[in-house]
């Protein structure tokens, strides 16, 4: 067994912190965010890295790499907060990639890996998603229902009317689709457990930022003559955090290697990671809130725009209630069917 | 990153697993059969265990074992906790003893200790904890006076596990009082089998008495005993607490999924998987227990790989212990108030996993090494 990254995917994730580190700073972050637009000198860097299609396949327009590679760059962009719309699209992707005919395929796909087309991933109600990620920019829309049917919308296809989200730092639009309006996909659409691992390693980078920042903080600030971070309600506290980012690593690792290498384990493996870090994301960024103490509360401190990417995050294709009803669906399958045999 | 296991690791749980299938210990003797009984069984199970040369594969092959790699390690406490057999009669002595002499022994003391070791001809309890040194281990008070070529030793010990069938005490006594508390401490081999070690058993909120009290009154240990040298007893005590939790949390791991597995399985039968309170419960259990196995391959791994474990190691147990105490508190509302009874698998977990929280660290301390060590967070300094 090993969990470690080889030494290209160390390279990309290396190189992905230190551009982001530079170009995705907070006052950038909080720039775009206060105006409302994406950061679309950064997303162009981005494209001509070719970070949009690094999991679509070469015969797609993409750079063929795996789901682990597109697990690096989303908990990187996660832990930055970049203001542009990567994931959304990524998602998009991994379903029209899977559960796509070769015509929605050869249609979408290259400009998606271009990052010349805008994609968006929701789960909708009846025709309808109330709250889609990048929806307003997206040209490309799919939406999933409940019972895992799903549609492919061209933007025009649709009703989309621009949101404002209580995370800024994208797009947001709901979006309607009359009965007939869009393509069918195939059913249960397959794609989505990558897309589930690409939502929560975004979480595991929010995460993991939260944590970093609170530790900066409750080391520096003084009360009683002591760094807080001294005190065990907080420092025992910032344990929690780590541990509870953790579950959502490791999960979330799981998920993806299952992705590549186990894909009949996904779908377990990918709702696992979903609630994990679903969960994570809300403790996590509230326990960053909580130990900023009252500057925490305030607007000029970053932590809540964590809080905020988090929450949009956690509830983005079902929440951990929704994934661990879809866990214990399998427990029962699994227990039917040996018992069955 | 390759989450299955090499063709080596396989082809070695392959040979344990048909070896435990056509080897199972005999029939466990019946819960109210008494501790002796038990142990009986444990160290008959040993001894199964060492004819066929898997008493303790981790050992290097110069001491009897397999030089078995820590990943193989791992693989057969999971194989043991899977086929559900007992753990060796001389546990301590396999993981805790063994390897510390195998750092600090002297060739002597290797050549004299090890081997009966291996067999459980001698047992082996640890002499570390005393009543006002738990979690602050280096306070303790037992003391060790020089006289001649031996050590008088005076003191009390707690939580002493198997120590009424031990010959060996690997025991922690201040040496020197002058100097600062670690550096005053020296470990020693006391020989249990003599009138100064008066015995005490622990009975514990199960009914059962896995634990004692030793009360030491001028106990006399030979300087050759001495391990590791004088004044160094906190480092190689150290040595003695890092075995800890390395193989054994890999055993208590598998048992804690057999656990949720049978939970499953009454819920399911009882129609309660499709109860949304039920599938809730059971489905965070079943991925902490997920989170649990990974956390705990990926701190090994990461040791044996790279060198380097990284911060799963102090979360493992913590999860884990916390996970046990949910899995078996929701055990009896799946299975019912019998669940309830003396005597049942169900009341004897319930009770049991309140000490996992405590034992070999408890979760309080656990939160303070992760801040402390992980975190890099300040310690808040306590005046004496």
């Amino acid at each position: 067994m090993d969990f470690g990254l080889t030494d290209d995917q160390r390279d990309i994730q290396r190189t992905a912190r230190d551009l982001l580190a530079e170009r995705a700073t907070f006052a950038r972050v909080r720039e775009h965010a206060e105006a409302g637009t994406t950061d679309a000198v950064l997303w162009r860097e981005l494209c001509e890295l070719g970070w949009p299609g690094i999991a679509i396949s070469e015969e797609n327009g993409g750079q063929g790499l795996g789901t682990i590679e597109l697990s690096i760059l989303c908990e990187e962009l996660g832990r930055t907060l970049a203001p542009v719309p990567f994931l959304a699209s990524a998602m998009a992707a991994c379903v029209i990639e899977q559960a796509g005919s070769p015509e929605q395929r050869e249609r979408w796909l290259p400009g998606l890996a271009s990052g010349e087309t805008i994609g968006a991933l929701a789960g909708a109600v009846d025709g309808t998603a109330e709250l889609v990620i990048g929806g307003a920019e997206a040209r490309v829309i799919v939406l999933v229902e409940d019972d895992g049917s799903g549609r492919l919308l061209a933007a025009d296809d649709a009703e989309v009317t621009r949101v404002a989200a209580i995370d800024p730092t994208r797009s947001a639009a709901r979006v309607s689709a009359s009965d007939g309006a869009g393509e069918a996909l195939e059913d249960g659409c397959p794609g989505l457990g990558r897309a589930l691992v690409a939502v929560s390693s975004e979480l595991v980078g929010v995460c993991d930022r939260a944590l970093e920042m609170t530790l900066a903080y409750v080391k520096d600030r003084k009360q009683f003559g002591v760094p807080v971070g001294a005190y065990q309600a907080v420092s025992h506290r910032c344990a929690q955090m780590l541990l509870d980012t953790e579950k959502a690593r490791s999960t979330t690792a799981f998920a993806a290697w299952s992705a590549d290498a186990n894909p009949e384990g996904l779908a377990e493996a990918a709702a696992m990671a979903k609630a994990a870090a679903s969960d994570a994301g809300r403790e996590v960024t509230a326990s960053a809130i909580q130990a900023h103490g009252g500057i925490g509360f305030t607007w000029e401190a970053d932590v809540h725009w964590l809080f905020k990417r988090a929450q949009l995050d956690a509830v983005l294709l079902g929440g951990s209630g929704r994934h661990r009803a879809r866990v214990a669906a399998i427990l029962a399958d699994r227990i039917g069917a040996s018992t069955a045999a | 990153m390759d989450l299955t296991f090499s063709p080596q690791e396989t082809a070695f749980r392959d040979e344990l697993r048909a070896w435990l299938a056509d080897n199972q210990p005999g029939e466990k003797p019946p819960a109210d059969a008494g501790e002796d009984a038990q142990f009986a069984y444990r160290r008959e199970w040993q001894r199964r265990l060492y004819d066929a040369g898997w008493a303790a594969p981790a050992w290097p092959t110069e001491y009897g074992g397999r030089g078995a790699s820590q990943s193989e390690s791992a693989i057969y406490f999971e194989e043991l906790g899977r086929a559900r057999v007992p753990f060796a009669a001389n546990t301590l002595g396999l993981l805790l003893g063994g390897p510390t002499l195998m750092v600090w022994g002297t060739p002597e003391q290797k050549e004299r200790y090890l081997p009966p070791i291996l067999s459980g001809e001698e047992i082996w309890c640890q002499g570390f904890s005393e009543p006002d040194a738990g979690s602050d281990l280096a306070s303790l008070k037992t003391r060790a006076v020089k006289d001649g070529d031996e050590w008088v030793v005076t003191g009390q010990k707690v939580w002493t596990s198997g120590a009424q069938y031990s010959k060996w005490c690997m025991l922690v006594a201040r040496t020197d009082s002058e100097v600062a508390k670690h550096k005053g401490l020296s470990y020693f081999l006391m020989d249990m089998e003599q009138e100064a070690v008066q015995i005490r058993p622990l009975r514990q909120i199960t009914g059962e008495a896995e634990f004692n009290e030793l009360f030491i009154e001028e106990a006399r240990i030979p300087d050759a005993n001495m391990v590791g040298g004088v004044g160094n007893g906190w480092k190689v005590a150290l040595t003695t607490l890092m075995n800890e939790r390395a193989g054994l949390g890999f055993a208590l791991q598998i048992r804690l999924r057999q656990l949720l597995d049978d939970i499953i399985a009454a819920a399911a039968e009882k129609g309660l998987l499709e109860n949304p309170l039920y599938a809730d419960k059971l489905a965070e259990l079943h991925v902490r227990c997920e989170s649990i196995r990974l956390l705990a391959w990926k701190g090994l791994t990461d040791a044996e790989r790279y060198g380097q474990p990284g911060p799963e190691g102090s979360l493992v147990k913590w999860l884990w212990s916390d996970t046990n105490q949910r899995a078996t508190q929701l055990a009896v509302d799946v299975i019912g108030p019998e669940a309830l009874v003396t005597g049942t698998g169900w009341s004897y977990e319930l009770l049991r996993a309140r000490g996992n929280t405590i034992e070999g660290g408890t979760t309080e301390v656990l939160k303070n090494i992760v801040a402390e060590r992980v975190l890099g967070l300040p310690r808040l300094k306590v005046s004496a």
